[in-house]
């Protein structure tokens, strides 16, 4: 069931990551300023945003639960927490990489957004501790929907609250009115930053499937052991 | 029904009434707080403070204690029954929600009353910025206290409840801390404090306050469900 449209969706994805990087390497300039070290700015913004509004998404997914008291949409948010985490950490190595080749460091404390995403970044690495600390299965799901609630709302506050305690030296990408980029590189940016979104989707697609496939696997074994008792409704099962 | 100010009113008394008694949070509260003060005196190996360090080490400590105060909020209730009683009462849930914060803001003011004349008297050479600290004291407090009840609640009910507070409760109270240290920094700035950037911090410490506020009531009957 959540297996349809998997193999179409991985194809699009490989199909855009390749076109993107083509572009990244072959098509958009070099940096004025910064060099070859700037095309990092391709894979580690686009990143940064599928993991921000990833982790949105499992906010409004797990309002969804919470209304609905549906199971499937608990499995959502937490595969679309699971797989942002995964985004951030490579959100956090590449961002460190591009700080030791423009500022000299590995870490710069002065840089809001890395800062801020490194706080949002350890408050949801907490969603799995925080999950399976709770072992009644419908206390979980509820739990970890709040969870999800209270950390979606956490990440705008956060990041107004960390860029107002320090200068700015981050790299405004987008906020000159013309915005700042030629257009090239703004074709690039898009295009990579739609890989990444496909990317994200389709992972998380991948785990819900193999979620549910597992789920249906516990179901049937159980239908084996008590023959009466058997449900065959295909969710995904997070455990 | 029961009217939600009289289930609020009740619960608020049932929880102060059961801490003047058996003063389970408050004394090791201070007494954490006061042990934490020594403890960065010899870490940092200063005998006075200002400034950043005066601020950061106050409200290091303060969270850290408070950390301990959410840590017992819930667990009469888990122990003895408490949450069934609540169940079965014909009240509104969110009032359960509402006595609790208010019950960790009064442990928090009273921590507070006790820990920061402390520092003062251990660490400050005047006391002149305590006075305006009193509003950043309130509005944290008050972030904190919605924060630590949310986390409290859920965390009571969980296999490693010690551990998952201090763990939930810390990235999520950093916002509330970088406004806190923000505004305090130049109240203890050395040669008397000044109000660089106050109402700025002040007005991220009421935002907090409020969108944990609102996020804590609307989810909180979810937690009580069963």
């Amino acid at each position: 069931m959540y297996g349809k449209g998997l193999k179409p969706l991985s194809i699009a994805a490989v199909a855009m990551l390749a076109l993107s990087l083509s572009l990244v390497f072959f098509y958009a300039p070099l940096d004025g300023d910064q060099g070859f070290i700037q095309k990092i700015f391709y894979l580690h913004v686009p990143l940064a945003i599928t993991a921000l509004v990833g982790f949105i998404a499992g906010g409004v997914f797990a309002v969804l639960h919470l209304r609905s008291g549906d199971r499937k949409w608990d499995a959502y948010s937490y595969v679309a927490i699971h797989i942002s985490v995964i985004f951030g950490v490579a959100v956090l190595i590449t961002g460190a990489i591009w700080a030791k080749a423009s500022w000299g460091h590995w870490w710069v404390w002065d840089e809001p957004t890395l800062v801020s995403f490194l706080i949002v970044f350890l408050l949801y690495a907490t969603y799995y501790p925080f999950r399976y600390a709770i072992e009644e299965r419908d206390r979980q799901a509820r739990y970890a929907s709040v969870f999800a609630v209270t950390a979606g709302a956490f990440v705008p506050l956060n990041f107004m609250a960390v860029r107002m305690a320090q200068s700015l030296v981050h790299p405004r990408t987008f906020a000159t009115a013309e915005g700042g980029m030629p257009g090239e590189m703004m074709l690039t940016f898009l295009c990579s930053l739609a890989a990444i979104g496909l990317l994200w989707t389709t992972l998380v697609k991948f785990e819900l499937t193999a979620k549910s496939a597992s789920g249906q696997v516990k179901r049937l074994r159980r239908a084996i052991d008590a023959p009466s008792s058997g449900t065959s409704r295909i969710a995904p099962e997070v455990s | 029904m029961t009217p939600s100010r009289t289930a609020f009113a009740a619960i608020l008394a049932k929880d102060l009434r059961s801490e003047l008694r058996t003063l389970q949070s408050l004394p090791a509260m201070a007494l954490f707080a006061v042990t934490a003060f020594v403890i960065f005196r010899f870490g940092l190996d200063r005998t006075s403070l200002s400034g950043s360090l005066a601020s950061g080490v106050l409200w290091t400590t303060l969270l850290f204690a408070a950390v301990l105060g959410v840590n017992r909020l819930f667990v009469a209730e888990r122990e003895e029954g408490g949450f069934d009683a609540i169940r079965l009462a014909p009240i509104d849930r969110s009032a359960l929600f509402a006595a609790k914060v208010a019950a960790l803001l009064v442990y928090l003011g009273a921590l507070e009353l006790v820990a920061v004349p402390i520092f003062a008297v251990f660490f400050l050479d005047d006391g002149a910025g305590l006075g305006p600290l009193v509003a950043v004291l309130l509005l944290a407090d008050l972030g904190l206290a919605a924060t630590g009840t949310l986390i409290s609640s859920m965390a009571v009910n969980s296999r490693a409840r010690d551990l998952l507070v201090p763990l939930v409760l810390l990235p999520l109270a950093v916002p509330l801390m970088i406004a806190a240290t923000g505004a305090t920094e130049p109240l203890l700035a050395l040669g008397g404090p000044s109000y660089h950037r106050f109402g700025s911090w002040l007005i991220v410490l009421g935002l907090y306050d409020l969108i944990f506020g609102l996020i804590g009531y609307a989810v909180f009957d979810f937690l009580l469900e069963d």
